[in-house]
């Protein structure tokens, strides 16, 4: 708990100081909800669409934050550093998710309300769409610490991350957009059926984060 | 090279009488693709010895201390680092050596403060960890820059600081790569007592000083570029000619 700890205070200090990524994940989803406004020439927009929106701008703005998760242990050594501490790796893959989360957390707080400004009418599905981006944040976590760590050593981790990581993040996609589809209908949220969709997520996070448990270890060595 | 040779031979690498080595290699191997980098390199050295590396660049000097490190794996052959069967029981190691390698493993956008705090933390030294620091800081006259970012230190001072972070959570078995590589003589000076010999600290030490390394060293293991072992035995038993020959001729 000591090393998880650690390492996630680590990573929140640097991101404080040097803000690398959140401002970044920020500015990139404010940007492409001004270019779906215009692009698609609507004030207004409901379910699908208006899922589909949401959350591929959070999906690539989460996979800005993704290609960067490790650039600090690659280029600092930070790697050599945790393995040479008598730490389990999966404190690494904790904090790491956990950080990413807190990332996605403050994008959403801040893009979530830019959403609704420039797309909805009606706000009165937002507080339960926010459940759903968190189980979908939870799913983006752990994938995405998983594919980040197998790439940072790659030379070409640039591109590696979003060919590997966009076809495992199908799943949470279509959970996602099958709940936020009903919270975000025109004239009002609605619940029926949403559960089916909430337990997809559920499961998706659930069965990666056992496997990023199980395999994480063996990642890290030689 | 024959003189090498002859010496080699005279002093094979046999197993020494003590009971339980620090380190014990066995016909190691570590490839990288197609290419060796080590060669069947075999030996053991006692706790509380220093172990002085030498070989030209590419001999595989580096290497060889990333697999004690337990940082990298033996493509073949035995490693017992600390009675610990390598890399199965890498874990039992992990805490008990201390590394300093060519890059500081500190965090550019960390203090240096930071930096050891953090250390300290992932070796389970949360409560003494704030007056360790502080007096390593202290013996290396970093105390009035450890609340600078790492970032914006010279390579001297980052390794004053990769020293501290070396002998942090005080090592039983000490890894340095050249050591001191950016250090002026009177940093060099300064960081000599906490990576220098001491009782209990057994130490394997990479560097160019030859006549250095023959002077404080127990052992000598010396490779030959691409990996071969030229000579691994007392330092006794290497003089400083036999040494320089291995890099390829005398200076």
């Amino acid at each position: 708990m000591t090393a998880f700890k650690a390492i996630l205070f680590k990573d929140l200090r640097v991101e404080l100081r040097t803000m690398q990524s959140v401002p970044a994940m920020v500015l990139f989803a404010v940007t492409t909800f001004v270019l779906f406004r215009f692009g698609l020439d609507r004030s207004a927009l409901s379910g699908s669409l208006a899922a589909g929106v949401l959350l591929a701008t959070v999906l690539f703005a989460a996979i800005l934050a993704i290609n960067r998760l490790f650039v600090a242990e690659r280029d600092e050594g930070g790697f050599d550093a945790i393995r040479l501490a008598p730490v389990d790796g999966t404190a690494l893959l904790a904090a790491k998710a956990v950080a990413l989360v807190a990332y996605l957390l403050v994008l959403e707080a801040i893009a979530l309300p830019v959403f609704a400004i420039f797309f909805l009418d009606s706000w009165t599905g937002l507080a339960p769409l926010a459940g759903v981006l968190l189980l979908a944040d939870l799913g983006l976590a752990a994938t995405g610490v998983l594919v980040s760590s197998i790439a940072a050593n790659s030379r070409a981790r640039d591109l590696l991350v979003p060919l590997v990581l966009l076809p495992l993040l199908v799943p949470v996609m279509i959970g996602a957009a099958g709940a936020a589809e009903r919270l975000l209908a025109a004239g009002g949220p609605s619940y029926d059926g949403i559960g089916k969709w909430l337990a997809i997520l559920a499961l998706y996070d659930v069965t990666f984060l056992l496997v990023g448990y199980a395999v994480y270890d063996f990642l890290l060595e030689d | 090279m024959a003189e090498i040779a002859a010496v080699q031979r005279e002093s094979p690498p046999a197993p020494s009488p003590s009971p339980s080595p620090a380190i014990a290699l066995h016909g190691l191997w570590r490839e990288f693709g197609d290419r060796a980098v080590l060669r069947d390199v075999t030996l053991e050295l006692r706790e509380g010895e220093t172990l002085a590396v030498l070989g030209p660049n590419g001999a595989g000097k580096t290497t060889l201390l990333r697999v004690l490190a337990t940082l990298l794996r033996s493509t073949a052959g035995e490693v017992s680092v600390l009675g610990c069967a390598l890399p199965r029981e890498a874990w039992k190691a992990r805490g008990r050596i201390g590394y300093l390698g060519h890059e500081p493993l500190l965090y550019r956008d960390l203090t240096g403060a930071e930096n050891l705090r953090f250390q300290a933390r992932l070796h389970g030294l949360e409560g003494e960890a704030a007056e360790r620091s502080a007096e390593l800081l202290d013996r290396v006259r970093m105390s009035r820059r450890a609340g600078e970012l790492v970032g914006n230190l010279s390579a001297g001072m980052i390794q004053r600081l990769a020293v501290c972070r070396a002998v942090l959570h005080e090592p039983e078995l000490l890894l340095l790569d050249e050591p001191r590589s950016h250090l002026d003589p009177e940093a060099a000076a300064m960081v000599e007592p906490l990576i220098g010999p001491a009782p209990r600290l057994t130490r394997v030490l990479v560097t160019h000083e030859i006549d250095a390394a023959l002077a404080e060293s127990d052992r000598v293991l010396a490779l030959r570029a691409g990996g071969a072992v030229a000579y691994a035995g007392p330092a006794s038993g290497l003089s400083t000619g036999d040494a320089r020959a291995i890099y390829g001729g005398a200076p």
